[in-house]
């Protein structure tokens, strides 16, 4: 209390008059950071009260800042030296807190933050740059720049640091000027580092930008931190110029390195909420192409933006189906991003003009590889095989061969063949299919022995199946009702006790 | 009637015996007649439609049921009485008022006093006492009296009544009799009916045979009957007896039993092919004559098609798997035969007990004992190698003499958990026993639901068990059988607390997926669980409210469960196991189970990169967990020997060397060949059985380092390989099944049969009926409708012909003005020319 106090009047006097402006030093000298956090803090706030009626009453020193000792020289009169005096305290007062948030207490770093981003709001206000002519940028860019480095430490995690940030991304310039500052910094920090990656400084990185919500019409833009008449003819009101911003972060960023968690991040949200907002989603095909060739979950993730870029920007992605067909490996039907990548593959492969050749190889691969998924995965792959059937009817002798050789040793289909073209599915028939009617799931033996008949015209509709959970399928089991519930009849003669009883061979009850 | 006025309803064909009621109408009778009542009825609304006059009945709570009659009369007298109290008629010369009782005038009853109300008792009637009449009577003359003397009153000081109280007296005077003489009655009637009673006991007991002991009493009591009585009752007996069904031979319950098996394997096969449903939803609506195959579809199609291959005649699988399991279940059955004889006598007497209700206590006793020889031929049958059967049976009396014969249903867990604490496995089996036997549900009305309980009670006991540190399989073993017998009896219960332990165990593992992203196995009480669903309940069926879900909870389990230490792999085993033991008869194919034996071959071998076989969820091709089964030591290796795998080591293991670590290690890896073998044996039929087992067989003929293994797991190893190549591979191309041809349509006509004519046959009775109803509706409805045509043309007849009356009175009033005016004038002009004239 007493230390507020005194702070509190030391404050009163340093407003007060200039001759105590030497006291300035009593409250810069808390803020390097070796006392306790309640100590800083109300340093802090006491600082961020000063610099504030000094810049709201500007006593800073306005344009390019003279060095301290030369200062002292005759060429300025009391009043600038007073000012240039000020403006160096102001600016140790910034360092001090820039590196405040790098301090161990979250309460520090909030607070570190919080008066940073006041000051960047005077300073906007009342800008410490000449103004030369009428269109002169007034934004604190610098200052800026020391809360971003701020934001993205390189050893530690700070997305709650950053989350706390979030609210001033709202506003258009400041996300403007933040995003220019955050290419600048990934230039930097990531050239020292020389291709090795940097989990936590990307992780930083990775949470400040994920979430940036770009604007989608230039009359959304009207939240400004600053408000400035010539608004109109700066640059950072113009959407264009914030997308092409946004565009060189992005591709700064995904030009290094990255683990391979973040990776997969990454590929989750760059068709949703990246591709869209750049003047040119076709820079990304580099990055994209290089992710599809990586393998595994990684290419699966790919495959949606790869598919906006064929689509809807006429990419030429040569061998694709190729490539989509070597995808298809034993683990698509337990990853995760399951009901995703079959959405696509529905897409990919729901054009009529494919060859036939080429879709029952899909159809023979992902049957075979259907005998090692879960019920919840047959579920929803059984309708959609039926669903290429029904789109390519060339296939269907795959189902139905009726002057076939009788007896084969061998199945036709080469299950290690990468060229969906010799792979010979079309000399073979569905025997995993055959096999499937005899699962033990009803549901999935049932929908299995459709094929048995020749199909109706109808597709059926799988988007709901795709996202089918295990838990839920157990759910609808256990919520059935039965009429009656049938009972063994062979009399029980304890927990091993059944003939031939596996367990009786393998197990003791001890 | 007139010929003229009868309409003939002329009939297009005659029909023999019909009867019609509408043949003659007779329309001018019936129009007048209707005429007549809407004269009676609408005309008089109509003339009353203006009128607001109501009919008020002012008689004095005449609509108030709280008074009684009696009063009810009293209060109007008195206030008639207040009404005519200050008029005088002075016309009337008779001062005295006419005396009434029940609004007749007494003096008329006095003259017609032998009638008697016809409820009133015949007793009563002529018996007029003097007291009697004077009471009935004799108020008004009190009142007379009172009237005509005040000097009187002196006299009757005594009792210086008022009228009312007279009344009232008199009153209450006649209710009490009347009460006496009902008592009187009633009395009467109850003594006749105890007479019935006691008469129908007799002839109970003389027509039929009493029991023994009441019979000799009888006996002392009766005197001799009569020879011939005798001879005549006996005859009547004979007659009556049935005859009761002849003993069977040993054979015939065999022969039975083995009948009622093959019924229930039938159901079963019926239940595993899943078709029931669709066959009996699927009825053929609509033949038409031309079809030939009408009428004739084939249920199920059971008759084995006779063929060769390689020269020997070629029977299905099935029935030779059949074959062998009963000549190994030989024996077995043989037990069967006896324990159910065992059980049927000791039903006989739960009869006995259930038909004598009286002496259920004394009964309790015996059926205890029935209870101990049973478990004890029980136990001689299960427990045949244990030579101690004589050395426990004294223990066993002793420990029995202890326990009471009578429990009642625990109504709660604990309680449950009480009762059973503390005691041997065969006292708490004899306990349980006792407890069903106590509260059969045919014994009283509650029991059915508390025995519903038990069976939860039970199941969490045995949970509760098996997740002790030291887990009492062994007890759980024997609390099986209880949980059989049980579940026999109450299905739908049992069905519900499974599922719900299993909905349970369900939702936890989903929660801790959705926490921490992978899941862990369960408890051995989980897995026993399982284990003990596929003992009460069929696993082999198509679609079962029990066994279906449990098959998606360890589907879950071997998907989604990490394997991170020895004991994940021998839980996850387990369930292989039980996966096996479920799809044993139904050989369904279960792909989560061949993935596992993957992964856990795979995790037996040194790290390197595996090579054309891909292990899946939730094992890795890389990473941390690998190498769990992998065992190094030589020593080791050279001196394990195949035992079983002690299910305790789930629950922890026990501070253990690591050589017996490495030994259940390898008898892991032998139990999972044993898998492999066992799947291969299963699959066989599969189309694509060898794409099924492709990654195993290339695991192991490329990646097993199987020279390192000790002899014993080689065997293993070998037979489970030979397993998976000796079979051959056999593809047929894939046909669709035909689609029946759509049939043309028959014109035919549809033949139905009809019973009686004029009534519509098709459809059920339900349809009938709503057929029936909506054409009584319809009749109704134009019946009303024209009910309401005429009653308009009526009333607009009416309307009408006011109209006209009003107008030929106006018309006849006008012309009589203008005749009047007429003859004025004539007058006037009469006059006028008179005057002119003069």
């Amino acid at each position: 209390m007493a230390r507020e106090a005194a702070l509190a009047a030391c404050l009163e006097a340093v407003l007060g008059s200039r001759s105590s402006a030497n006291r300035v030093f009593e409250l810069l000298e808390p803020l390097a950071g070796q006392e306790e956090p309640e100590d800083i803090v109300s340093a802090a706030r006491t600082c961020s009260r000063l610099f504030g009626a000094l810049l709201e009453r500007r006593e800073l020193f306005v344009g390019p800042l003279p060095d301290q000792d030369a200062s002292l020289g005759e060429s300025y009169s009391a009043e600038d030296k007073y000012r240039i005096w000020m403006r160096h305290r102001y600016r140790d007062c910034v360092g001090c807190l820039g590196e405040l948030m790098g301090h161990d207490a979250f309460q520090v770093k909030e607070l570190a933050l919080c008066t940073l981003m006041k000051f960047v709001e005077l300073e906007a206000q009342y800008p410490l740059i000449k103004i030369e002519w009428k269109g002169t940028l007034t934004f604190p860019c610098d200052l800026l720049k020391v809360v971003v480095d701020g934001l993205l430490p390189t050893t530690e995690d700070a997305s709650l640091l950053i989350s706390r940030f979030q609210e001033y991304m709202e506003y258009d310039d400041v996300r403007y000027f933040v995003m220019k500052a955050v290419t600048a910094s990934i230039g930097q920090v990531m050239q020292k580092t020389k291709e090795r990656p940097l989990p936590f400084y990307q992780q930083n990185v990775f949470s400040l930008i994920s979430p940036i919500n770009m604007p989608n019409k230039e009359s959304e833009m009207v939240k400004f931190m600053v408000k400035q008449d010539n608004r109109e003819e700066l640059k950072f009101s113009k959407l264009q110029a914030h997308k092409q911003v946004f565009e060189k972060m992005w591709l700064t960023f995904l030009k290094h390195k990255l683990p391979p968690g973040l990776y997969k991040k990454v590929l989750v949200i760059l068709h949703d909420s990246v591709l869209p907002y750049m003047n040119d989603p076709t820079l990304m095909m580099d990055f994209l192409t290089v992710a599809y060739g990586i393998g595994g979950a990684i290419s699966l993730l790919a495959l949606n933006g790869l598919f906006i870029l064929i689509h809807q920007h006429n990419l030429e992605y040569p061998d694709f189906y190729k490539k989509l067909y070597s995808l298809l490996d034993p683990s698509i039907y337990h990853v995760k991003y399951r009901a995703r990548f079959f959405h696509l593959t529905d897409l990919f492969l729901s054009s009529s003009h494919l060859p036939a050749y080429l879709v029952a190889a899909f159809i023979k691969r992902l049957a075979r590889l259907a005998l090692t998924a879960p019920p919840e995965a047959l579920l929803m792959i059984i309708p959609f095989i039926c669903n290429l059937f029904r789109r390519h009817p060339a296939c269907r002798v795959l189902l139905h061969r009726p002057g076939g050789p009788a007896d084969m040793s061998e199945d036709p289909y080469i299950m290690e063949e990468k060229e969906p073209s010799e792979s010979r599915a079309l000399q073979s028939s569905l025997w995993e299919i055959q096999s499937l009617q005899n699962h033990y799931h009803p549901d999935v033996a049932k929908a299995a022995a459709v094929l048995n008949q020749s199909l109706s015209e109808m597709e059926d509709d799988i988007s709901g199946l795709l996202e089918l959970s295990a838990s839920e399928l157990f759910d609808r089991e256990v919520k059935k009702k039965a009429v009656d519930v049938p009972l063994e009849f062979e009399q029980v003669r304890g927990l091993f006790g059944k003939k031939s009883d596996i367990f009786a061979e393998h197990f003791s009850l001890e | 009637s007139n010929p003229f006025e009868v309409k003939v309803n002329r009939q297009k064909f005659d029909i023999l015996g019909r009867k019609t009621k509408n043949d003659v109408g007779l329309p001018g009778v019936s129009r007048s007649k209707a005429i007549k009542k809407r004269n009676q009825t609408l005309l008089k609304e109509y003339k009353e439609r203006e009128k607001t006059n109501v009919f008020k009945d002012k008689r004095f709570g005449e609509y108030n049921t709280k008074i009684t009659p009696e009063e009810k009369m009293i209060r109007r007298f008195a206030l008639e009485r207040q009404q005519n109290y200050g008029k005088k008629n002075i016309y009337n010369l008779n001062e005295d008022e006419e005396l009434t009782h029940y609004g007749q005038s007494l003096a008329e009853i006095e003259k017609l006093n032998d009638i008697v109300d016809s409820d009133s008792d015949t007793e009563e009637g002529g018996t007029l006492s003097a007291e009697l009449t004077a009471a009935h009577f004799g108020g008004g003359g009190g009142l007379l009296r009172k009237k005509v003397s005040s000097e009187q009153q002196d006299e009757e000081e005594e009792k210086p009544k008022s009228r009312k109280e007279l009344i009232e007296e008199m009153i209450a005077k006649s209710k009490q009799e009347k009460q006496e003489r009902q008592t009187r009655r009633e009395s009467a009637l109850e003594l006749t009916e105890k007479l019935d009673k006691d008469w129908k006991e007799i002839q109970t007991l003389i027509a039929h045979k009493t029991p023994k002991s009441e019979r000799k009493d009888k006996e002392v009591e009766k005197p001799k009957p009569d020879e011939y009585d005798m001879i005549v009752r006996e005859l009547g007996f004979e007659m009556k007896a049935k005859p009761s069904e002849r003993l069977k031979t040993e054979e015939e319950l065999a022969k039975e039993e083995q009948a009622r098996l093959q019924k229930l394997e039938a159901d079963r096969l019926r239940r595993m092919r899943g078709i029931d449903e669709e066959a009996n939803k699927k009825r053929p609506s609509h033949m038409s004559a031309d079809d030939l195959a009408d009428g004739f579809i084939l249920d199920k199609d059971d008759r084995r098609l006779l063929s060769y291959k390689d020269g020997k005649i070629n029977i299905e699988n099935e029935e030779v798997g059949e074959e062998e399991e009963e000549e190994e279940g030989e024996e077995e059955d043989n037990e069967n035969e006896e324990e159910s004889q065992e059980e049927s006598a000791s039903e006989d007497e739960e009869d006995d007990a259930a038909d004598g209700h009286s002496d259920i206590e004394s009964d309790l006793e015996s059926e205890g004992e029935a209870a101990e020889n049973k478990e004890e031929t029980k136990h001689k049958a299960n427990e045949n190698e244990s030579q101690n059967v004589e050395k426990l049976d004294p223990k066993r009396e002793a420990a029995k003499s202890e326990l009471p014969y009578t429990f009642a249903v625990p109504e709660s867990y604990e309680t449950f958990k009480s009762l059973l604490a503390g005691r041997t496995i065969e006292q708490q089996l004899i306990i349980l026993e006792r407890i069903q036997k106590c509260n059969h549900p045919s014994l009283a009305v509650g029991n059915k639901a508390k025995l519903e309980k038990l069976f939860g009670f039970l199941l969490e006991y045995i949970g509760e068990l098996a997740t002790l540190d030291s887990p009492e399989l062994r007890t759980i073993d024997k609390l099986v059988l209880p949980l059989y017998s049980l579940c026999q009896m109450f299905p739908e219960a049992a069905s519900d607390s499974i599922k719900f332990i299993l909905r349970d165990a369900a939702h936890d593992l989903e929660e801790v997926i959705e926490v921490k992203g992978r899941a862990t196995f369960p408890g051995l009480d989980t897995l026993i669980y399982l284990k003990i669903v596929s003992l009460l309940f069929p696993t082999s069926d198509f679609w079962h409210p029990v066994v279906t879900p449990a098959f998606m909870y360890m589907s879950q389990l071997l998907t989604k469960c990490r394997i991170a230490t020895l004991q994940d792999v021998i839980k996850g085993l387990f369930i292989c196991c039980l996966f096996l033991e479920y799809v044993s008869l139904s050989r369904r194919f279960v792909p989560e189970l061949i993935n596992f034996l993957l992964g856990v071959l795979h995790i037996s071998l040194p790290k390197s990169q595996a090579q054309g076989y891909t292990v899946v969820h939730p094992f890795t091709p890389v990473g941390k967990n690998l190498e769990l089964l992998l065992v190094c030591d030589k020593d080791d290796l050279k001196s394990w020997e195949k035992q079983n795998v002690p299910l305790s080591i789930v629950t922890g293991l026990k501070e253990t060397s690591r050589t017996e670590i490495n030994h259940t290690r390898l008898s892991c890896l032998a139990l999972c060949f044993d898998l492999i073998k066992k799947c291969a044996a299963l699959y066989e039929s599969l189309p694509s059985f060898h794409e099924i087992m492709h990654p195993v067989r290339i695991l192991l003929t490329q990646h097993m380092p199987v020279n390192e293994y000790p002899e014993k797991m080689q065997e293993w190893y070998h037979s489970a390989l030979k397993e998976l190549e000796n079979k051959v591979k056999h593809y047929t191309p894939l046909i669709c099944e035909k689609k029946k041809p759509v049939p043309l349509k028959q014109y035919t006509p549809k033949i139905v049969k009809v019973l009686e004519f004029g009534k519509k046959q098709a459809g059920s009775k339900k349809e009938q009926e709503r057929k029936q109803l909506i054409q009584r509706h319809k009749r109704e409805l134009k019946g009303a409708i024209r009910e309401i045509r005429k009653d308009n043309q009526y009333l607009a007849r009416m309307q009408l012909s006011e109209i006209m009356e009003r107008d030929a009175a106006r018309k006849r009033k006008v012309k009589e003005l203008l005749g009047s005016l007429a003859t004025q004038e004539g007058e006037w002009k009469a006059m006028k020319r008179k005057k002119w004239q003069n």
